[in-house]
């Protein structure tokens, strides 16, 4: 077919930010993917515990301290999150690095009281069905953080080379800051549920 | 020209045409050879794979169908044994729902849905390379597990207590559920890539009220995909802890319960149905406009219609519940949302009658599968309002009545326009055309053939045969109808014989293919049969919902865009005002990687638990070599 030239895009930029950019978009997408899938567990949850006669079956309530410890650096992580999402829109290299860093030790920290959430729920997987769907809760959330840590930790030296220096690069920050609000925002529901409800 | 060759900042804008055209074909081609296959991100030739794959799996699923037809031809008969039929009966059904029907929906949206926006690839193409050999991963592991005696026996949608650990002894139901996480995963990647694709990078102008019915259709089964699957992927996920590591989820012993599973597999279930069913709906609008000759008739509502089906489909799960005693609220108001689906499915009906009513229409092979379609859908819908009552489903649940609706509601209200979808844009994928006169054999033997095998199995529901056995007695007189029945299926089996034969044959000596053959409005047709690696050498610009009825000499396009470097355009979700332009990833072996380490892990934990610990090593490592930017011009912004 003949071609008709109506349009010149010689002037658009090389590369849209945020709503302009594909991978955001992708993001969104799996977010609204894997935020069904940890609806679903919680929905397990609230069936499991509105058929069973007394909740938790079989043990006390898991105890606060690790969970709450967890919480906490999750909660706080949201505000140096918050300024590398603005560093990143500015493309400003050197406050990147810095929060990229902070970034990855804010996401390897709460991996340690992690470790001792696990014993403190007070029982066992193949217990009952009860420690089975809060295991399976704590252990989804667990990937969730080992995977954005992972990305965080390779975007971080990507950000020392010489590819660090690029509005993708940006991008790419960008994305991940979203992912971590999520992240942080899908365990709120999860605590409640783990740690708050088996005390009403 | 080589890469090096060409400034930086070079545009296609002065380039002759014949220029263009090379230029773009060493930038977006595809390497010969083995390597170059496994590396490609072309959403053609990936779409491609995706097609043939997904219906050499209807051939294979068709011959276990065979297989249940012998063997239910004669009361007592020893063709295939009760173990032996329970393995067939699944894996025909699992094949069928999730390494045929739903694969083969989404892979038209990976082949159509970039050309039909117009643009030069799909959104996240690696990731779709990714998902292609996940699917077919999945697809060999249920099929050599039915090979060496493995086979799931345990229905298509494996109720627990008899998956569960106490009765499903063995690796069948952890086979059966390891198939549903690789198939769900290349399911949700596609879903996404269509949604960005569809969202982002539709032609300057193609606002949203422009957009081709097909691809509004893929949208809306993008997004139920995304909302549906999840369920299905946590279901097999804790069925498979429940059997390897001892957790109760399904266990009523220790606080578990065996519903929930059939809420969960329905949760996904009912929606799966529809995530067949909308992309048929979209490929029967394509069909009937291009062949009617004239705009659809009542657009908007045919898109609400795709958005209603999409949002009452979450409504429905409970439906397939009825039996197991729900409170009576909860029942009535199933029964009214079943009910209300069939209002959105009538008003599509409407609209299509009404434009070929108003059109000039021309009953080539695609419109007569639509006749065929239309047809059977409407018996199979009416079948569908009759089971949605409970009194009735009481009654006919597990039978074969059941059998043959949900068969004609798949193969009428989604095999037809699929086969009709197959004749109508062959020339475009292959660049020639399918035989017509071989195509309207093909129509009739299987709308002959489908009615004959089909319609039966409602009586023999109705006189009560259980669905899901491997024999009968003598004194149960269902003999003489599952004869017929089964002759029948002959007749089928001959139409998609000739189908298979016509789609080969053609491959190798049909007419060569014009551009738009069809004289089609869509801008699919605006390129070369079968396209360019780049599909477009210029990018379309529209101003119109029928782009080439609107201008039929000349194409408008944008110029601007550079040509040492795989570029494509950005645009706003709205409007589709021109945003930014995009690099758009080069071929790369590492997604084929990524999936190998995938499988292996996802295959090893059947096996041992830990292989979810040491397998994701390998999958990370590949995952970060497939995103390091390797400095190619795409990388620069
Ligand atoms: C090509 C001709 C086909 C024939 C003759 C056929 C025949 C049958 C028969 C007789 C059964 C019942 C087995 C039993 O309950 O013992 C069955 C089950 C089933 N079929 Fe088909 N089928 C065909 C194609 C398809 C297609 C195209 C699909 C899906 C798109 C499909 C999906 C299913 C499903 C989901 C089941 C239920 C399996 C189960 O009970 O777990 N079939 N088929």
């Amino acid at each position: 077919m003949r071609h008709r030239a109506v349009l010149d895009v010689s002037d658009l930029p090389m590369h849209g930010l945020e709503a302009a950019s594909p991978t955001w978009w992708g993001t969104f997408g799996f977010m609204l993917l894997e935020g069904t899938g940890f609806a679903l567990v919680i929905a397990i949850y609230l069936y499991l515990l509105s058929l069973a006669p007394q909740w938790p079956i079989g043990a006390q309530p898991p105890r606060l301290g690790p969970g709450t410890i967890l919480t906490v650096i999750l909660v706080i992580s949201i505000v140096p999150n918050y300024w590398i999402l603005k560093w990143a829109r500015e493309r400003d290299l050197r406050k990147v690095r810095v929060g990229i860093v902070v970034m990855s030790l804010l996401g390897i920290a709460p991996i340690i009281p992690r470790a001792f959430e696990f014993p403190a729920l007070g029982i066992s997987w193949d217990s009952n069905a009860y420690g089975s769907i809060l295991w399976t809760m704590l252990g989804l959330h667990t990937t969730h953080i080992v995977t954005d840590v992972a990305d965080t930790l390779v975007l971080a030296a990507l950000m020392f080379t010489r590819h660090g220096d690029n509005p993708r690069r940006f991008g790419d920050v960008q994305d991940n800051a979203l992912y971590w609000n999520f992240v942080v925002l899908t365990w709120l529901p999860l605590y409640i549920c783990i740690y708050w409800l088996p005390r009403l | 020209m080589s890469t090096s060759d060409i400034a930086p900042d070079a545009r296609d804008t002065a380039l002759q045409e014949k220029a263009l055209a090379e230029r773009l074909a060493s930038l977006w081609a595809t390497p010969r050879g083995i390597l170059g296959a496994l590396s490609t991100v072309d959403h053609k030739i990936i779409g491609r794979r995706y097609i043939v794959t997904a219906f050499i799996f209807l051939l294979l699923g068709g011959v276990l169908a065979l297989a249940i037809r012998i063997q239910l031809a004669r009361p007592e008969n020893r063709f295939l044994g009760a173990d032996i039929y329970n393995q067939v009966f699944t894996v025909h059904g699992s094949n069928m729902m999730f390494l045929f029907a739903v694969p083969v929906m989404e892979a038209f949206g990976v082949y159509l849905v970039p050309l039909m926006v117009g643009t030069r690839n799909i959104a996240f193409p690696r990731l779709n390379a990714f998902s292609y050999w996940i699917y077919l991963a999945g697809g060999i592991t249920l099929w050599a597990a039915l090979a060496l005696d493995m086979g799931p026996d345990i229905g298509w949608f494996a109720y627990v207590p008899l998956s569960g650990p106490q009765f499903g002894a063995g690796k069948r139901a952890d086979i059966w559920a390891q198939m549903i996480t690789f198939t769900e995963l290349s399911a949700l990647a596609v879903a996404v890539e269509i949604v960005v694709t569809v969202f982002k990078q539709r032609a300057p102008g193609m606002s949203l009220d422009r957009i081709p019915l097909f691809v509004w259709s893929m949208l809306v089964t993008s997004f139920l995909i995304i909302m549906a699957m999840p369920a299905i992927m946590v279901a097999s996920t804790t069925l498979i802890l429940d059997r390897l590591v001892g957790t109760h989820f399904y266990n009523p012993a220790e606080g578990g319960d065996v519903l929930l599973w059939q809420h969960l597999f329905w949760f996904f279930g009912h929606p799966e149905v529809y995530i067949i069913f909308l992309p048929a709906v979209g490929m029967v609008s394509s069909i009937v406009t291009t062949f009617a000759r004239r705009p659809i008739v009542g657009y908007l509502p045919l898109v609400l219609a795709l958005f209603a089906t999409g949002i009452l489909a979450f409504g429905l799960w409970v439906h397939h519940m009825f039996v197991v005693g729900l409170p009576r609220v909860g029942e009535s108001f199933f029964t009214a949302s079943s009910m209300a689906i069939a209002v959105p499915n009538g008003i599509q009906i409407f609209c299509w009658l009404a434009t070929l009513w108003d059109g000039r229409p021309q009953f080539r092979t695609p419109l007569l599968f639509v006749v065929a379609f239309i047809i059977t859908f409407v018996i199979g819908g009416l079948t569908g309002v009759m089971v949605a009552s409970v009194p009735l489903d009481t009654q006919v649940h597990d039978t074969y009545f059941v059998v043959a609706h949900f068969h004609y509601v798949l193969i009428g209200g989604a095999v037809f326009p699929l086969l009709g979808a197959v004749y109508y844009w062959y020339p475009k994928i292959v660049g020639r055309m399918m035989n017509e006169r071989l195509g309207r054999w093909v129509v009739a033997l299987l709308f002959v053939g489908f009615n004959l095998t089909f319609f039966p199995m409602h009586i023999l529901g109705l006189i009560g045969m259980p669905r899901r056995v491997y024999t009968y007695g003598p004194e149960m007189h269902w003999g003489g109808l599952n004869l017929f029945v089964s002759l029948s299926a002959v007749i089928l089996a001959v139409g998609f014989v000739l189908f298979f034969y016509d789609a080969i044959r053609s491959a190798f000596s049909g007419e060569i293919a014009p551009e738009n053959p069809w004289g089609a409005p869509t801008l699919e047709w605006a390129t070369s049969s079968p396209p360019p690696s780049c599909n477009f050498e210029r990018i379309p610009v529209v101003s119109g919902s029928y782009p080439l009825w609107e201008e039929p000499h000349a194409l408008s396009v944008a110029t601007g865009l550079r040509i040492n470097r795989r570029e494509l355009l950005v645009t706003s979700i709205s409007d589709a005002s021109p945003q930014a332009r995009e690099s758009s990833p080069r071929n790369s072996i590492w997604p084929f990687l990524a999936a190998i380490a995938s499988t292996v892990m996802l295959l090893s934990s059947i096996f041992s638990p830990w292989a979810v610990v040491w397998g994701s090593v390998p999958i990370a490592v590949t995952l970060i070599m497939w995103f390091w930017p390797k400095g190619t011009p795409e990388d620069i912004s």
